[in-house]
């Protein structure tokens, strides 16, 4: 998701992006991982975060199918600061959204979506995460403050989320306390640390968000805030 | 000067790109498109064959189709909707009417996760 390119799509057949897997082509049926049945509950997370803070690593560390990617046009708002300053006559912009998938006991399906973080990418999130139960929002000890604009992004979109600092082993050490006061969360926030390459410490991620979800929903019947089409 | 017939020169994914095409508003990255027969339709456009072939063996999700097709996601729900208008595809949304409450939703999503730690 990270990786923003610019070019014009249609003379860029082979649009794969450096340093990432070849894709299962859909000339190879075989090894496209369909859906084992019509009538599962789709569920859709975001796990949000800025570049590089793991985004990908989670959805992988969790997804039973080799994760894949959409590309997606970007808008284009915030163009003059961006990466793409050195490009000025390409108007075609894309980015690649990851996402992978996790069934769930229950006849659930379970859709992460890696969404990029960066206030331009504004339109793009709230298209993605329309839908979505909640986000997971990624942290990095070095560089806490990378994590607010996707935070207001999340917060404008009303979405529920929970934060899950991916601990590198090379990044400082804070506790939870010091880690809540830095990234200035609201009380009811939950605040994790996480090393995305687990598996079971990024499941312990979703159930902290899961859990945060329901306690932000009305105990009572339903009074459905979300687009559910 | 006289037109001759040729093919176009923009591929058909690109060509419907900019309008708006009815019949598309229900369609999101997690609706779920399956074909339910073993012979291709016949008549199909490369692009729409490439999908309806993507879908034969088994149901995808619009999201896991265009990334395997390489498309925009836009441009394989104009796909998907022209396939579905010919009746050789089938869509659902991704979650059955009958379960749209958020509260047993997030539940069922909760005891499937825990059951999975």
């Amino acid at each position: 998701m990270d990786s923003v390119r610019s070019g014009d799509r249609a003379g860029d057949p082979v649009d794969q992006p450096v340093g990432r897997p070849a894709d299962r082509s859909a000339d190879q049926p075989d090894r496209v991982g369909y859906l084992p049945d019509r009538d599962q509950t789709l569920m859709k997370l975001v796990v949000a975060g800025p570049f590089g803070v793991g985004k990908t690593t989670l959805i992988r560390t969790l997804s039973e199918i080799a994760t894949l990617h959409t590309e997606e046009a970007m808008t284009e708002t915030g163009r003059p600061v961006d990466d793409l300053a050195g490009l000025p006559e390409k108007t075609h912009t894309t980015v690649a959204v990851d996402f992978g998938r996790l069934t769930l006991p229950g006849n659930v399906v379970l859709y992460m979506f890696g969404t990029p973080g960066q206030r331009r990418f504004f339109p793009l999130w709230q298209d993605i995460a329309r839908g979505a139960l909640g986000a997971l929002v990624l942290a990095d000890t070095r560089r806490l403050a990378d994590s607010f604009e996707i935070m207001d992004m999340v917060e404008e979109q009303g979405l529920p989320y929970a934060v899950a600092v991916n601990c590198f082993p090379d990044a400082p050490v804070h506790s939870v306390e010091v880690l809540r006061a830095h990234l200035d969360l609201h009380p009811a926030t939950p605040l994790l640390l996480c090393d995305a390459r687990e598996r079971e410490a990024s499941l312990d991620a979703l159930i902290a968000l899961a859990e945060h979800v329901l306690d932000a929903l009305p105990a009572a019947a339903s009074t459905a805030t979300q687009e559910r089409p | 000067m006289t037109a001759v017939p040729r093919r176009r020169m923009v591929p058909a994914y690109l060509a419907t790109g900019g309008r708006s095409r009815p019949g598309t508003e229900g369609f999101e990255r997690l609706t779920v498109l399956f074909a339910d027969r073993a012979e291709p339709p016949t008549g199909l456009e490369p692009e729409h064959r490439r999908l309806w072939e993507l879908l034969r063996p088994g149901a995808l999700t619009v999201v896991e189709a265009a990334a395997h097709l390489r498309l925009p996601v836009s441009a394989t729900v104009f796909l998907a909707a022209d396939l579905v208008e010919a009746g050789c595809l089938h869509a659902r949304a991704p979650i059955p009417p009958a379960q749209q409450t958020d509260r047993s939703i997030v539940e069922r999503l909760l005891v499937g996760l825990r059951a999975l730690r």
